[in-house]
């Protein structure tokens, strides 16, 4: 190889280049699409003139197609579509194996295990229902329940980490109460509110306060003393210790108590809905699981975990923002 | 300037920043119930804008001296005054940088450094002081880093900047340098000199180090081993030269250092093995 050839090597870098591996998905979705045109339906197959599974590979298969073709262009895009090509395209051959399990072969009892294009033909009949007032619905009881119940305990844990006093009066209470599962609350709850609504609110509050309360103290309880000391000796108050000190460096745990009060929120949810809401993804599930309607469960499960890994993704990024000056020091 | 400054005590602007020590005790309470006294009736009087070390064996109660003087803590017995007024809590006039660099994690440095300026809320006024407090202890470029991507030696740099930022009257330092190499400790001198003289601030440090006690201070204070008391007080009558150090070669240099170790030998009974010849 000659000098100049080497020299010229950097100056020859291609920004538009084609990664294979971005194919992976569509790969996946033309095995999964032959196998569900080619093989015929069971022949006890309920509903078997419905194509949503069909056109879900059709619409797949668009974007996975426009999105590899962006990708020759778009060198981040690239990069991620690259790494999880493999994953993406084993994610839909498993859905093409429980497309051929239940439909075409019809393995398992299909009032229990319908086939994909039932579960997806409930979103197609009742996507106002589901994703607007079921969704809409847990959407706001659980903002509500989670952000009364997150603002309780921050308080409460500031004062009860912070205060002797609050710590020698209140700590023992939290400790008696906080623990009592959620679904116990309910006959009370339902007493002591006017409204449903506002039981529901509660019985989600509840957890996601305990929790909170429980590890906001215990963040401000552990600031290292040195801390205050430094901070007094350049001109900080008590006051100014507990906003620039204390609450700074508690914030790790107390992300860890809102991380942990969201996911069992989630469980309180499904119980609050119960309460005479009577609406909610959770509520829908329960209702179509009464009616043995179980496309209609397995429509709102996959609802729910959607709406659940949005919300804690959110989370995470807010987490990852306001903590910052933790990267390398704590990963979790 | 530097012909002013030679032999002279104090900045012209310094006429604040006397420490007064009366018959200070302190003893601790230790959490078996026993009781550890670190300094019985200790005397001293530091003037404003002098530089005085503090000079004794490991243990013998010299941090503490420098919390009482903070307000971290309180005396037992005695009285303790700065510039006549008893100290009876922390305060801005009085910065102290810990043995420990102690920066606060979840800031940058330039957030540690700006942090006694927003507490006091004269960020807005000040803020062009951070800058040079940084460039001073040598962290330029480092503004953004979080104390967990720094050095030992640059974190009690930007623990340094972090006390001086807030020209207090007095600054208390508590080994200071002690985490340093020996050329970035000798710059460091030199910087901690410039800001005493161009401040005023008087200067209280803990150190172990013989030379760098006769290097800095105006006077030294030699104590005796644990319960501490001044042993001996030395006054340093070398004429400063333009770094405002000492000469090291000086031979008044050499005997003062002859003359120190001889003190703590003798206080310590034995040999303290940490001192630096
Ligand atoms: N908070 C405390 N509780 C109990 N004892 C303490 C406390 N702080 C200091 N002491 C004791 O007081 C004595 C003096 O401690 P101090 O930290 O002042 O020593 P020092 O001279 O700074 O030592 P070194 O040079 O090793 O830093 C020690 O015996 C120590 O055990
Ligand atoms: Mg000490």
């Amino acid at each position: 190889m000659t000098n100049a050839a080497i020299q010229s090597r950097p100056t020859r870098r291609r920004y538009s280049r084609f990664d294979p591996r971005v194919m992976w998905p569509l790969a996946a979705i033309t095995l999964a699409f032959l196998a569900e045109v080619i093989l015929p339906g069971h022949e006890k197959l309920r509903n078997p003139d419905y194509t949503e599974f069909r056109w879900l590979l059709g619409i797949l298969a668009g974007l996975f197609a426009a999105l590899a073709w962006a990708s020759v262009y778009l060198r981040g895009l690239r990069e991620t579509l690259a790494r999880r090509g493999l994953f993406i395209g084993v994610l839909i051959t498993l859905l093409g194996f429980v497309n051929i399990a239940t439909a075409k072969l019809l393995l398992l009892p299909q009032i229990y295990f319908p086939s994909v294009s039932r579960v997806l033909h409930v979103y197609r009949e009742e996507y106002r229902l589901l994703f607007v007032d079921c969704l809409g619905g847990s959407f706001v009881l659980l903002c509500q329940g989670v952000g009364t119940g997150a603002l309780a305990g921050l308080l409460m844990g500031v004062l009860v980490g912070w205060s002797e006093r609050w710590h020698f009066w209140v700590n023992p209470l939290v400790r008696v109460l906080g623990p009592i599962p959620t679904s116990t609350w309910i006959p009370l709850a339902l007493v002591a509110f006017s409204t449903p609504r506002a039981a529901a609110v509660f019985v989600i509050a509840f957890g996601v306060w305990f929790q909170i309360t429980v590890l906001t103290a215990s963040g401000i309880q552990n600031v290292k003393k040195s801390y205050y000391e430094v901070s007094s000796t350049l001109g900080a108050s008590g006051i100014q210790n507990l906003f620039h000190i204390a609450i700074p460096d508690a914030l790790p745990s107390i992300f860890l108590g809102l991380f942990n009060a969201t996911c069992s929120s989630f469980a309180a949810l499904v119980v609050a809905e119960m309460l005479g809401v009577k609406s909610g993804v959770g509520w829908y599930i329960n209702w179509q699981k009464e009616m043995l309607s179980y496309p209609g469960v397995y429509a709102g499960l996959i609802v729910i975990a959607g709406f659940c890994y949005v919300f804690i993704t959110v989370q995470f990024k807010l987490r990852d923002r306001l903590l910052r000056w933790q990267k390398g020091v704590i990963k979790w | 300037m530097v012909s002013a400054a030679i032999g002279g005590t104090l900045a012209p602007a310094a006429r604040t920043g006397a420490v007064e020590a009366r018959d200070v005790s302190k003893r601790f309470i230790q959490p078996d119930g026993g009781e550890v006294t670190a300094l019985s009736s200790l005397n001293l009087t530091i003037l404003p804008g002098e530089f005085v070390s503090l000079i004794g064996p490991s243990g013998c109660g010299k941090s503490t001296f420098l919390r009482l003087v903070a307000g971290l803590i309180s005396v037992t017995a005695g009285t303790l005054a700065l510039d006549g007024a008893p100290i009876n809590s922390t305060g801005a006039d009085r910065g102290l940088v810990f043995q420990d660099p102690t920066l606060f994690p979840w800031l940058s440095v330039r957030g540690n450094v700006a942090y006694g300026l927003k507490i006091r809320g004269v960020y807005k006024e000040k803020r062009g002081e951070i800058q040079r407090y940084i460039d001073l202890v040598g962290l330029t470029g480092f503004e953004k880093s979080y104390p967990h991507q720094l050095s030992g030696g640059m974190a009690q740099r930007a623990s340094l900047a972090r006390a001086l930022v807030n020209e207090p009257k007095v600054l208390l330092l508590d080994e200071p340098l002690g985490a340093l190499d020996a050329f970035t400790r000798m710059s460091m001198q030199d910087e901690i000199l410039r800001v005493w003289r161009e401040r005023g601030t008087t200067m209280i440090m803990v150190t172990h180090d013989v030379d760098e006690a006769i290097y800095m201070s105006d006077r030294v204070f030699v104590m005796t081993p644990r319960p501490a008391k001044i042993e001996r007080v030395i006054a340093v009558e070398i004429g400063r030269d333009d770094n405002l150090g000492r000469s090291r070669d000086d031979p008044d240099f050499l005997r003062l250092r002859a003359e120190i170790l001889r003190i703590l030998q003798f206080a310590g009974k034995k040999r303290q093995p940490e001192y630096f010849l």
